[in-house]
């Protein structure tokens, strides 16, 4: 990973980077310089720094950080910071890393933004399961507070923040950013209508909340010491600076990797000695899912496709979380189909109807067909109850051969939330595509001897 | 789910195109009440318009329009905004409304035969109305255990849970009682309460109520009729004074349900469960259907002819005895419809010629305070960022529904409420504030609080300080504490605040209708004095009126006790359980030559009686009702009285009749039409205008009259017949008022000279004598499902005075006052201050009111260890 | 096994002051409980609700939604194998059935000497690492079969002192004092921060200087 550039991953391997002294001392850039450098500009500045960089979220939405910063309607506070460190997303694993192995880097990049909007709280949310992410977070919290990092007049400015640590206990919709509000507040994280609810006006206790990802977050320190110009140098003119992507499943080396964004393109991280070093040995791709297990996926055809998140959009998908799941020819469509389904279904918050009741159908369906029990009016009815989840023409890549021209991300809902829409994708795109695999399995009843598990 | 829909809130008329037609909204409604009320009801499940929306059922998406193409979007929640472009019923939104209803349907059991919702049930109608033909669904569905008791009276069927959130809701935002909640998640999600921690809510029974399925059912009506067999009408619950609109429901002359109606300036739709309820006294097998008159030890049913023969009899060798009219008093009177309580004034005032005569039973406030003082409404109360000055009884116990009002005002409308009460009450953990004031001393503290002491909770203090909007809600806030000492309360409040304004407190059923109707001592019917009105009913009535002001309960009680009193007339009142003083009360029956008693049970008191007459109940009789606003609503008829009880005014007439004298009057019809004529306070409040339309949540006493001209002179050509309360004229409030043309004046509150109260004694202890909702009295000792739901009686005090005599919540403690006293078990409790003690009320015979005596302003008593 | 222990109380009370409604501190008392306990007891669910001001029955409705919370007795132990896509695909779901056998119980299930319960969880961000599991919330990555009975007897054994009883979370607290606290009051208390107040005020002050037009800070 040489010769690419690390903004947010430079002290993953340095052994002391998750402590403060490691911070300061190892790495790309000197830890809590940035803050020093923040605190000498006026929170206006700082904001428009941010917004200049044009630092796009990296939970999924891929939405301008400094523009949702200025949603918060002026002259109301308080105004609350919520990071989202609930990683979930099947496929993801980036924000863990972020937390375990450099949580000072996050911590910084926290109290610039919470100096920028103006917060007198943040809350650090954590996913539950993540008991050693949490502990290196609270060594590294009650390290900058008692080192006036953190607290009472920051370096002995007027700027006073309070970094709570708090973390979760396991539901993925909490990764959801009213969810996760929710769950702040001590109930059942079930989403919030947006409309009226959006956070940045009505959030945590119904104040102004800025909800960002871990590693959003992470790329503050860097920014704010190297300027809009070293920053946006870097990636594409609509993504710039890095991201980071975990590959995983069928390729010689899965991984977790900081790559220029909107630059780099599938094949390149798949083949690239730098990443991947190709699809797993003697075995050819069959799909991919381009952004996590909630994006629609993608076929050898998308494989030139840059990183880019309006391209993957307008080509049927998501960049979503980063998260890029490789399946070889050894896979069986309809049973990858059933997983991630079944994931949704379990995951489900149960607060509205259609995804309550729809993705489970949808796993029961499944789950006999691969049990050799279909029939063959489970296709139809899959694609119907998918429809009634989210209407009208589904998110899919195209298929050339077939003459199927792609249907641009997003979908539609009769949804709260995006979860339900998102147990479709696995649904619209294998049907699409692998539709005789699913009419093999219900009327031959010939359970393809496809083991998705094998070790190549 | 015929919940009408939310009152706009008139912020800006906006036009909105719904299925290509404008119609006119408010800025900000919510589009699925907009389109409501313009009559395109959009089907739903989750929303309620009583509850804060939610938009989880997702079968109100509609397809909106903002200008960006059209979106499904839940009407829900959806703020009507200019221009908005609405289709209803395009082939998205009905394939979107199928989906929805197919998901709901693949996991319900459909079990409409067995169920009771089956025939009113929103999911099977509008499965009819927009579902999906045909099951594609071939899994196995969701399994419960069968239903389980969430609480006393109410069932949870999970299998037929919708999971729309409106039962969890409405414990925790209507309520304030989130012991039911959803648990578990995705598919898998139910609602139930913690185990061991049932739904013990006093406003359980609105969940079955509001519940779009059959998930949730109620004790008394599991399976006892199908929807299609109920008749139903309108009225007004009786269980307390607030006056909630019901529906009454019944099958084969049998009451089976009540269900709330939606009267936006009283109950929301909502009711306790003690109201919900109450029909099974009503059906109670221990009803008296029948005369009974004493022989020796025991009462005997009778005839008719004999017990009233008997009856007459007694009140005409009372009217010869020594003491004049004034030796026949009456007693009671709450229970009686407006026109019952009519009747009995001409009877008692008019005919007998007696003022001895009290609706109260020691337990409420003088009538003219009650009806003298200036008068808000409910919602006036209630108004966004009103102040409400409270000092009365535990509203959550006694007005159950004007207790949800207040929360939700402070809760949800930004109203402050400050409450000056002798202990803490189910209201207080949403107050503003709450001030404790040792009993007796209301006023000393209510004078303190508005003068802005600094001795006293600044938050109180402040959210009352140049608040120029003050309501006060004024009622008895214990048993154990003289009613002079809240007039003078009263008193200080309106010397510091002349424009404050009151709504009475007192939780008696119709109390309000028969002060109204007269039935006071120093009153006649119209809310007027007697001093005053005394000219207009001779002439009216034909002369014979007592000449001067009578004697209360308690003075009535006394006198009977010393034997002053020949004939003693209980009108559905039991003072041997009621009166605060019962030992007075026993003296009182006692001492009574005869005891007339007419009532629906034989209680403590009409089972001492000499001649018992049977009365029809609630249900049984038509006729009005006044609520604490004075509110006037209709009573209806459903079923018929069992055995040959009779309605009250037809018992009056009746014994006028003995008694040589014809009421005038022969049916409830002709009582309201006299009281429409005489009675200054219901001037123009006929059956006719009360069946008018607008008028369906009842009209507030008096109507908006100028007093000059209902009250003096009207020249009858000006007079119109109609008033419109929304005119602008306020002329056209002017009604016609037959002859007598000059009306007396309607009473207004005089301070009187302020009592003086004995300081407390360093070592004693206050006490204070509360109701419950729930108690051991008659009614609900007959309703089978709320029997067994009072507590057991403790005494309540503070840590503190606890830890001070050495116990522990749970040790017993022997209250003493003079020569009485009551042993109880002990309770810690917080709320209640320092020196003061709270025992409730009707738990059984040796309750604190053998403590009280009523001669005394406040009621001290000593606490030992009891041995 | 029950409601707090005095020093747990002590402790739950300060995570209260953390938080602008205590409400908030639901969760994490949640896992405090179960970190005593092993699981989420009844009991301890009423003192929660008690110290954060809600019912048992609302605790209750929290808790339960989440998957971590246990409302159960569980094993000391509880083995978690990932069998979403990404572990699934190199083998997730044989690592789990490989589990199944060695300890000799489905997923669900807990061991009869209570040691170990066994779960076929979704996704725990772990993915370019696959198969992956968990132990009470301490990952193992790209694990194989023989890795897998090697910890199992590890744990048996009582040599893992890497792997807290189940329960335990972060064995290092965040530790907030309240004299370190800066701001935590309830939202209805808080106003316009000083800096921003500050940057403000200059840059009005700025403005009104500049009579041609505004600055912008
Ligand atoms: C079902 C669902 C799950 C999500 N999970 C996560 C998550 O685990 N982590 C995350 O940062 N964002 C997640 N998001 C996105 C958040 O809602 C939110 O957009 C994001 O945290 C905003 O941060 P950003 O602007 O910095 O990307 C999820 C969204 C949905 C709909
Ligand atoms: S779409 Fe699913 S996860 Fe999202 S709110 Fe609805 S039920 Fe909950
Ligand atoms: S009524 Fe609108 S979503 Fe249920």
């Amino acid at each position: 990973m040489t010769d690419t550039p690390m903004i947010v991953s430079s002290r993953w391997d340095e052994p002391t980077g998750h402590t403060l002294d490691g911070y300061r001392s190892t790495g790309s850039y000197t830890g809590y310089a940035a803050l020093e450098r923040a605190l000498s500009m006026s929170p206006a500045e700082l904001s428009a720094e941010v917004k200049g960089a044009t630092l796009l979220g990296r939970g999924g939405a891929g939405f301008p950080a400094g523009v949702k910063w200025g949603f918060c309607p002026p002259g109301v506070w308080p105004r609350y910071l919520v990071v989202n460190g609930d990683e979930s997303e099947p496929g993801t694993y980036k924000d863990r890393i972020l937390m375990e192995r450099d949580p000072h880097q996050l911590i910084e990049g926290c109290l610039i933004a919470a100096y920028a909007i103006g917060c007198a709280q943040v809350f650090l949310y954590v996913r539950g399961e993540m008991a050693h992410a949490q502990e290196r977070l609270a060594v590294a919290l009650n390290e900058a507070y008692a080192a006036n990092l953190v607290g009472k007049n920051i370096m002995g400015t007027d700027f006073s923040v309070d970094i709570v640590l708090h973390w979760g206990a396991g539901a993925y919709i909490v990764g959801e950013e009213t969810a996760l509000i929710e769950s702040l507040e001590g109930n059942r994280g079930m989403p919030r209508l947006k409309p009226p609810f959006f956070p940045a006006a009505k959030g945590l206790y119904m104040k102004p909340t800025i909800v960002n990802n871990v590693e959003t977050l992470a790329n503050l320190p860097w920014l704010v010491l190297n300027g809009i110009e070293a920053y946006t140098a870097i990636g594409s003119e609509a993504s710039p600076g890095t991201r980071l992507v975990s590959v995983s499943g069928h390729v010689n080396r899965p991984g977790v990797f900081e790559i220029p964004q909107g630059t780099t393109t599938y094949r390149e991280l798949f083949e690239d000695d730098r990443y991947c070093r190709g699809i797993r040995d003697g075995h050819e791709l069959k799909m991919f899912i381009p952004g996590g297990a909630s994006a629609p996926w993608f076929f050898p055809e998308q494989i030139d496709l840059p990183l880019e998140g309006k391209v993957v959009s307008g080509a049927g998908s998501m960049l979503g979380s980063g998260a890029i799941v490789v399946m070889d020819e050894t896979t069986d469509a309809v049973k990858a189909c059933l997983r991630i389904v079944r994931f949704f279904a379990r995951e489900s918050c149960g607060k509205c109807t259609p995804c309550r009741e729809g993705t489970s159908w949808e796993e029961k369906i499944l789950q006999r067909i691969m049990d050799g029990h279909g029939r063959p009016s489970d296709i139809d009815a899959l694609l119907d109850i998918a429809d009634n989840i989210s209407p009208g023409p589904y998110p899919v890549a195209s298929h050339p051969d077939a003459g199927l021209e792609a249907i641009p991300f997003p979908p539609r809902q009769t949804t709260i939330c995006p979860l339900g829409p998102s147990s479709v994708a696995p649904i619209t795109s294998a049907i699409r595509r692998f539709r005789h695999e699913f009419e093999a399995k219900i009327t031959k009843r010939d359970l393809i001897a496809v083991s998705a598990g094998a070790h190549s | 789910m015929s919940e009408p829909p939310r009152k706009p809130v008139m912020t800006e008329a906006i036009a909105v195109t719904i299925n290509g037609k404008e119609i006119e909204a408010q800025k900000g409604e919510l589009l699925i009440d907009a389109a409501q009320r313009n009559g395109t009801y959009i089907p739903r499940f989750c929303y309620h318009p009583r509850m804060t929306p939610v938009g989880m059922c997702r079968m109100c998406l509609v397809e909106v329009d903002t200008g960006r193409g059209p979106a499904l979007q839940p009407s829900c929640m959806i703020e009507c905004a200019p221009n908005m472009v609405v289709d209803t019923e395009s082939d998205n939104v009905r394939k979107a409304q199928d989906g929805v209803l197919e998901f709901l349907l693949i996991n319900h059991p459909l079990d409409c035969p067995v169920c009771d919702k089956g025939g009113e049930c929103p999911l099977q109608d509008q499965t009819m109305a927009y579902g999906p033909g045909e099951s594609r669904w071939v899994e196995e569905k969701r399994h419960y255990t069968k239903p389980i008791a969430i609480s006393e009276t109410v069932y949870l069927d999970r299998e037929r849970c919708i999971l729309c959130d409106r039962c969890t809701r409405f414990a925790d935002e209507v309520a304030g009682d989130p012991l039911i909640h959803f648990m578990d998640r995705g598919a898998a999600t139910q609602v139930n309460t913690f185990p061991g921690e049932p739904f013990s809510s006093y406003f359980s029974g609105n969940v079955v109520q509001i519940c779009p399925v059959g998930a949730l059912t109620a004790k008394p009506y599991r399976f006892k009729a199908r929807p299609w067999d109920l008749e139903q009408v309108e009225s007004t619950c009786q269980g307390c004074s607030v006056g909630c609109r019901i529906t009454v429901e019944s099958s084969r002359d049998r009451l089976l349900r009540y269900n709330g109606v939606d009267s936006d300036p009283v109950n929301w739709g909502w009711l306790c469960d003690k109201g919900r309820f109450g029909f099974e006294a009503i059906n109670s097998e221990d009803r008296l259907s029948g005369p009974l008159v004493r022989s020796g030890d025991a009462l005997v049913p009778a005839h008719w002819n004999d017990a009233l023969g008997a009856a007459a009899a007694a009140i005409t060798s009372g009217l010869s005895t020594g003491g004049g009219a004034g030796a026949v008093a009456v007693l009671g009177g709450a229970r009686l419809t407006n026109e019952s309580a009519y009747a009995w004034a001409k009877l008692a005032k008019g005919v007998i010629g007696t003022d001895n005569v009290d609706a109260q039973l020691g337990d409420g406030l003088p009538a003219d305070v009650v009806l003298g003082l200036p008068t808000a409404t409910i919602d006036e109360v209630c108004t966004p960022g009103g102040v409400i000055l409270y000092l009365g009884p535990d509203p959550k116990e006694e007005l159950p529904v004007l207790f949800l009002r207040l929360k939700h005002a402070v809760e949800r409308d930004g109203a402050k409420l400050v409450e000056v009460v002798p202990a803490r009450t189910g209201l207080s953990r949403w107050a503003t504030a709450t001030v404790t004031y040792p009993p007796g001393e209301a006023a000393s503290v209510v004078a303190a609080l508005l003068d802005g002491s600094a001795d006293l909770d600044q938050a109180a203090v402040a959210a009352l300080a140049g608040a120029t909007n003050v309501t006060v809600v004024l009622g008895r806030p214990s048993l154990a504490e003289s009613a002079a000492s809240i007039v003078d309360a009263a008193a200080a409040i309106v010397a510091a605040r002349p424009e404050a304004r009151f709504l009475s407190g007192l939780r008696r059923s119709n109390v309000m209708g028969a002060l109204d109707a007269g039935l006071a001592p120093g009153m006649l019917p119209g809310r007027v004095r007697r001093a005053d009105a005394h000219d207009h009913y001779t002439s009216a009535w034909g002369g014979g009126l007592p000449e001067s002001d009578g004697l209360d309960a308690h003075g009535i009680l006394t006198a009977a006790a010393e034997g002053r009193i020949d004939t003693l007339i209980l009108v559905g009142a039991d003072p041997i359980s009621d009166f605060p003083d019962r030992a007075l009360a026993e003296r009182g029956i006692a001492g009574a030559r005869t005891v007339i008693a007419i009532d629906t049970f034989l209680t403590e008191s009409s089972r001492r009686a000499d001649i018992v007459l049977a009365a029809a109940a609630f249900g049984e009789v038509s006729g009005t009702t006044t609520n604490i606003e004075g509110r006037v609503s209709r009573l209806a008829q459903k079923v018929t009285a069992p055995g040959t009880a009779r309605a009250d005014w037809a018992i009056v007439i009746d014994l006028a009749a003995r008694l040589g004298r014809h009421l005038g009057v022969s049916n409830v019809e002709d009582i309201a039409a006299e009281m429409a004529r005489l009675a200054p306070s219901w001037a123009n409040v006929t059956a006719e205008f009360l069946a008018a339309s607008g008028h369906e949540d009842g009209v507030v006493l008096p109507l908006p009259v100028s007093e000059t001209v209902a009250h003096s002179e009207v020249p009858e050509a000006e007079a119109t017949a109609e008033p419109e309360p929304d005119a602008a004229e306020p002329d056209a409030d002017v009604v016609v008022v037959e002859a007598p043309r000059v009306l007396p004046p309607l009473v207004s509150f005089v301070a009187p000279t302020p009592t003086t109260i004995p300081s407390p004694d360093a070592y004693g202890f206050r006490l204070v004598v509360n109701r419950t909702m729930y108690d051991r009295g008659v009614l609900l000792s007959n309703s089978p499902s709320s029997s067994g739901l009072a507590d057991a009686a403790t005494a309540r005090m503070n840590p503190v005075d606890l830890e001070t005599l050495g116990l522990v919540t749970g040790a017993a403690v022997k209250l003493i006052a003079g020569d009485r006293s009551i042993v109880l078990p002990s309770r810690s409790d917080a709320g209640v201050p320092k020196g003061t003690v709270v025992v409730p009320h009707h738990r059984s015979e040796s309750g604190p009111t053998t403590l009280i005596s009523a001669d005394h302003q406040v009621c001290d008593v000593r606490i030992e260890v009891a041995s | 096994m029950a409601r707090f222990t005095q020093q747990n109380e002590a402790m739950a009370r300060d995570i209260v002051t953390r938080y602008p409604r205590a409400k908030s501190a639901t969760i994490p008392l949640c896992h405090l409980a179960q970190e005593q306990d092993g699981y989420l007891a009844e009991d301890a669910m009423v003192h929660v609700a008690e110290l954060v001001g809600i019912t048992p029955a609302e605790v209750m409705g929290t808790a339960s939604f989440y998957e971590m919370f246990k409302l159960h007795p569980v094993g000391k132990f509880v083995v978690n194998v990932c069998t979403n896509i990404s572990c699934q695909l190199v083998g997730g779901e044989e690592l789990l059935d490989h589990a199944s056998s060695t300890l000799g119980i489905r997923p669900g299930g807990t061991t009869a000497d209570g040691m170990f319960t066994l779960e076929d969880v979704e996704c725990i961000a772990a993915c370019t690492e696959a198969p992956a599991c968990q132990v009470n919330y301490r990952y193992f990555h790209q694990v194989s079969n023989d890795q897998f009975d090697d910890l199992i007897a590890e744990l048996r054994a009582g040599s893992r002192s890497d792997v807290p009883a189940h329960g335990t979370l972060g064995k290092v607290r965040q530790t907030l004092p309240s004299d370190q606290i800066a701001n935590v009051t309830p939202p209805e208390q808080q106003s316009e921060p000083v800096w921003i107040r500050r940057h403000r005020e200059s840059a009005e002050a700025a403005a009104a200087a500049a009579p041609t037009g505004g600055v912008s800070a």
